[in-house]
């Protein structure tokens, strides 16, 4: 087993020398002196619909930070990439091996609610940084949040608070729910039901189904929430469940006449699959890249599309903007401590592909929005029409119950 | 509730039912002439539907007509029926001499591979199929709309079983595939070429597997995930049904379908467990299924499976045993954090895969649920800590007790019967755990689980706790290796090799083999226990399947035959899966393809190799 580590830490050196040799190459400014290592561990084989794009669109932010001269003064930036097994147990260990073997100076990334909590907490016990890039879940942040850990993605109540503002002016009353039967389906219902209220008054939930996560018996479903009558439906599948569901749903008249919300639908990883069969009039959170014309954001897309031949994915943005927080944090405390570094986190401003994002320091929450409009069919592809950025700032917890749920 | 929604709603079980008997009917075929559980079979599901959303719209493209619609879907199928036949020739035949358990595990690294190569040649995104032409549209029944497809769909089911009585009563092949399914050994006695008979049964049930998936296309976009989320649903199909018995497979699939159908208007959360608690109340009053039929063979005294000579330790055994605890506890020195970190959570599975050998090798109890005393084990001190307050030592005396009563509550049913019906229970019981552990969000924090799992301040160390860790494992493990060689162990042995027999001598043989699945539990509860402080969290994933699965690797690849081999397997599949997860993000097929050349080189396991280098 020793020889097979040396040789794998060996071939990362060789790896990374080759690299930024080339740079060097490239441009006389380019960053020299020993690498800043930060350890980024996702569900690249479960999750490879988002997790490929995030890393290539890291891949290609790092790139380019480092042909500007790196951070800190001039060292290069780079992620060791990793995957986390999918599950807590495996994740622990690789972020451990991250944090020692490889000397990271701290950890990013994971997909999945549960092992981002794991990894968070791991951060918490090892007092190393942990930026939460894509796990939703409102706990990390809230009761079960802790000083080394920050999120950068809009959680699930953000996200659900966009859509049911939304729907602010609606008469829509009765509302059927369909979410999966985990944290993340279970914590958007309980948002949209606590929100819609404030929205729509005397709006009434008049049936749930939570079926299994990747296992939707959707002619079940729909038919147990076409029963119900409702006027309007909250929809929080997503993936192979949501094209399921959309189809069975279209079959049976299910969407027709009823006003939707429904979480993540307009992200590419989600809508490409439904293809020709993207339901109209939905409102939706996602991300209508095909839109963006101009500006730093533009020129992202075009380097991404050239370079990858690919268009962006959700996840890719998400890669990107995380590369240019990590630089400028990097760049602010130019220090590797930890705790050096989680002070120059707090209310930390960077100017990143969508605009400014604000690392609150209440919540240690990330103020990256996302983008809130309406389902459309171009030709044989899903597209958002009246698509406008919506700011993670308006959507945050109020300070009061982030106050209540972070005491202790 | 209106008659017609009634009605309709019964129609969506039905259609349901119907794609689940095909892919069943398959297992059900499978498993009855070669005795293999096939967890390959998911995987010829996912490769049908992958195959159909490639082929399928590429003749659409020629002519709209629902002729070639169904051409495609045909294809699809004799297509994944080839890739079975492949499977059994490359693979299966050359393990048909070697215990049975040892196939699942092949079949294991073989969805292992699948899964990624399916992620190399269609990609991570995915993929819809196209709609059958002529069946888009919905249909008008009692005031409800219904799509025509799934009409077409419960039309499909019965058409299939009705095919296959043909196949069974009307042609040489299917009366053989009965007889062999009755008594394999009679058959093969009777001259028939049995190689032949595998291979065709093995075309068989992939094509149905196949045709399964191609027929999902229109409803359900091909995902790499599809594999693992249908294959415990068609192993519960088949098992309800009685293993081999098609009308069983199709009886038991309406039954799952009709109660998902109603359950979710019900109790809308209970989808994750329903067919479970189906299986388990089913096994209990009926111990061989619906339709099933004990095995002819279940009287005879069968060549055993599992260990057969326990020879103490020779000075060469005594040599590695000692030079081994010597390392464990020599890595604090001299390896660095991360070592340490893998060498503890070597000791863990070691114990926990010994505890299941004690169960599977020495006791002839196969359980296909084992992560969930180690699950139990996990949440009874990390509850203890997090909620109850406790600091760890205590916590950790409370693992073994909550993964030992568990243990002997489930095992009471458990031990009534045998087999792969046994297996199966024990997979329900897994599952029901799993569901109160995720579903109980208020106690155990749902999916997202506990977190602060942490050991006391004075083990708080990754070297202190190693030396903790290899304290309790090391000596669970002399303890259970005694118990093995005591006389309660050779009783086990006894009742494993024949029940009758060792029934007549006057053994209790369920009251032992209780008392040892008990046992069992209570040791991978410690290992659960033990795990949860080195992670510092708790979490569903340590009761479910993948876990499950992963231990009986660990026993196979070490070798069910021998004592210690258990820990030779764990040692060796925590540490390959260690090498490869960080080279590439292809992993999983890597750590696939050893499996299968492990069992190929090794086919009685690590340890089984090393015993038959010394004899």
């Amino acid at each position: 087993m020793a020889g097979i580590s040396f040789t794998r830490r060996a071939g990362l050196a060789a790896g990374s020398a080759i690299a930024t040799a080339a740079l060097i190459g490239a441009r006389g400014s380019a960053a020299q002196g020993a690498p800043v290592k930060v350890g980024e561990l996702n569900s690249y084989a479960r999750m490879a619909a988002f997790s490929v794009p995030y890393r290539n669109a890291i891949q290609l932010a790092v790139d380019g930070i480092n042909r500007a001269g790196g951070v800190m003064g001039g060292r290069p930036l780079e992620f060791v990439f990793r995957d986390d097994g999918s599950t807590p147990g495996d994740a622990v260990r690789v972020a451990e091996d991250l944090l020692t073997r490889e000397g990271c100076a701290f950890l990013a990334g994971t997909f999945l609610s549960n092992v981002g909590l794991a990894v968070s907490d791991l951060a918490n016990q090892r007092k190393k940084l942990f930026l939460a890039t894509e796990p939703l879940t409102d706990a990390l942040t809230m009761a079960q949040g802790n000083r080394y850990t920050w999120r950068l993605r809009p959680s699930t109540y953000m996200q659900t608070r966009m859509l049911t503002e939304a729907a602010r002016g609606r008469t829509t009353r009765r509302w059927a729910i369909v979410a999966p039967n985990y944290e993340y389906g279970q914590s958007a219902a309980a948002n949209f039901k606590r929100l819609i209220t404030a929205s729509i008054p005397g709006a009434e939930i008049v049936a749930e189904q939570y079926p299994a996560l990747g296992r939707v018996d959707a002619g079940a479903t729909v038919g147990a929430l076409a029963q119900a009558r409702p006027d309007g439906i909250f929809n929080v599948l997503f993936g192979p469940d949501l094209t399921a569901f959309v189809r069975e749903g279209n079959t049976r008249g299910l969407f027709e006449r009823r006003f939707v919300l429904s979480m993540l639908t307009g992200e590419p990883e989600y809508l490409i699959p439904l293809g020709d069969e993207t339901p109209e009039g939905w409102i939706v959170t996602g991300y209508p890249w095909e839109q963006i014309t101009d500006g730093p954001h533009k020129a992202y897309i075009d380097a991404y599309r050239a370079r990858f031949n690919d268009t962006p994915r959700k996840g890719s943005l998400l890669g990107y903007v995380t590369a240019q927080v990590v630089a400028n944090l990097l760049n602010k405390a130019n220090s590797l401590d930890s705790e050096v570094l989680v002070e120059a986190f707090k209310d930390l401003r960077t100017d990143t592909v969508v605009g400014n994002v604000t690392m609150r320091a209440l919540d240690q929450q990330g103020t990256m929005g996302t983008w809130v409009g309406e389902t459309v069919l171009r030709g044989r592809q899903g597209a958002m029409r009246n698509a406008r950025y919506a700011d993670g700032a308006d959507y945050l917890f109020p300070e009061a119950e982030v106050r209540a749920a972070r005491r202790g | 509730m209106d008659v017609g929604f009634i009605v309709v709603q019964s129609l969506s079980g039905l259609a349901s039912a119907s794609a689940l008997f095909i892919i069943a009917s398959g297992l059900t075929l499978v498993f009855g002439v070669t005795r293999i559980v096939n967890f390959a079979h998911g995987s010829f599901y996912m490769l049908g539907a992958y195959i159909a959303v490639t082929v399928v719209p590429w003749l659409l493209e020629i002519d709209r007509s629902p002729t070639l619609f169904f051409t495609g879907v045909l294809i699809s199928a004799i297509a994944v029926g080839v890739l079975g036949v492949l499977m059994e020739l490359l693979l299966l035949r050359r393990l048909y001499k070697v215990p049975e358990l040892f196939q699942l595990l092949a079949t294991f690294g073989v969805v292992l591979m699948v899964q990624d190569a399916v992620l190399k040649i269609w990609g991570p995104v995915d993929i819809p199929g196209p709609r059958a032409p002529g069946l888009r549209h919905g249909v008008e029944i009692l005031g409800q709309r219904f799509p025509a497809y799934e009409l077409f769909l419960i039309v499909i089911g019965p058409a299939v079983l009705g095919l296959l009585w043909l196949l069974m009563h009307r042609t040489r092949f299917g009366i053989l595939i009965r007889a062999a399914t009755r008594d394999r050994e009679m058959v093969g006695a009777l001259g028939v070429n049995q190689a032949m008979l595998f291979t065709g049964t093995l075309f068989l049930g992939a094509a149905l597997a196949g045709l399964g998936g191609a027929l999902q296309i229109p409803r359900v976009s091909a995902s790499s995930q599809m594999d693992l989320s249908i294959i415990t649903e068609a192993f519960v199909v088949t098992v309800i049904g009685g293993m081999g018995s098609v009308p069983g497979a199709f009886l038991a699939a309406v039954l799952i379908g009709q109660l998902q159908a109603f359950g979710v208007l019900v109790f809308p959360k209970i989808t994750l467990v329903l067919v479970f608690l189906l299986m388990a109340a089913v096994l209990v009053v009926k111990p061989w299924g619906l339709l099933g039929r004990p095995e002819a063979a279940a009287g005879r005294a069968a060549l055993p499976e599992g260990i057969l000579a326990v020879r103490g330790f020779g000075r060469v055994e005594k040599l590695i045993a000692g030079l081994a605890i010597a390392a464990m506890l020599a890595v604090p020195v001299f390896g660095d954090a991360y070592t340490v970190k893998v060498a503890t959570e070597v000791l863990i599975f070691a114990l926990a895969a010994f505890s299941l050998n004690f169960l599977v090798g020495n006791g002839g109890i196969v359980s296909f649920g084992h992560a969930a005393y180690f699950g139990l084990g996990a949440y009874a001190a990390g509850l203890l800590v997090t909620k109850g307050g406790l600091p760890m030592e205590p916590a950790l005396l409370a693992a073994p007790i909550a993964g030992g009563l568990f243990a002997a509550l489930f095992g009471f049913f458990v031990v009534r019967l045998s087999g792969i019906y046994l297996a199966m229970l024990t997979l329900a019981f897994a599952q029901i755990a799993y569901a109160v552990c995720f579903q109980w969000v208020e106690v155990t924090g749902g999916d997202n689980g506990v977190v602060g799992v942490w050991p006391s301040a004075w083990a708080a160390s990754r070297q202190v706790y190693h030396y903790v860790v290899a304290a309790c494992a090391i000596l669970a493990i002399i303890a259970l290796r005694r118990v093995v060689y005591a006389p309660f162990g050779a009783t086990l042995r006894a009742a494993r090799d024949s029940e009758q027999r060792a029934d007549a001598i006057g053994i209790d043989v369920r009251t032992h083999r209780w008392l040892a699945f008990t046992l069992a539990g209570g040791a991978a509860g410690l290992a659960g226990g033990l795990y949860a402080f080195s992670k510092g969290s708790i979490d569903p994933t340590l009761l479910a399947i993948p876990l499950s699965v992963d231990f009986l690797a660990m026993i196979l690849l070490g070798g069910i035959q021998t004592v210690m081999g258990a820990v030779a397997g764990a040692a060796a599949f925590h540490t390959i899966k260690d090498i490869f997860m960080p080279l590439t993000d292809f992993w999983r097929f890597l750590l696939g393809a050893s499996i299968i050349a492990l069992v190929l080189v090794f086919p009685r396991g690590l340890a089984g190799a090393f015993a038959g280098w010394r004899a």
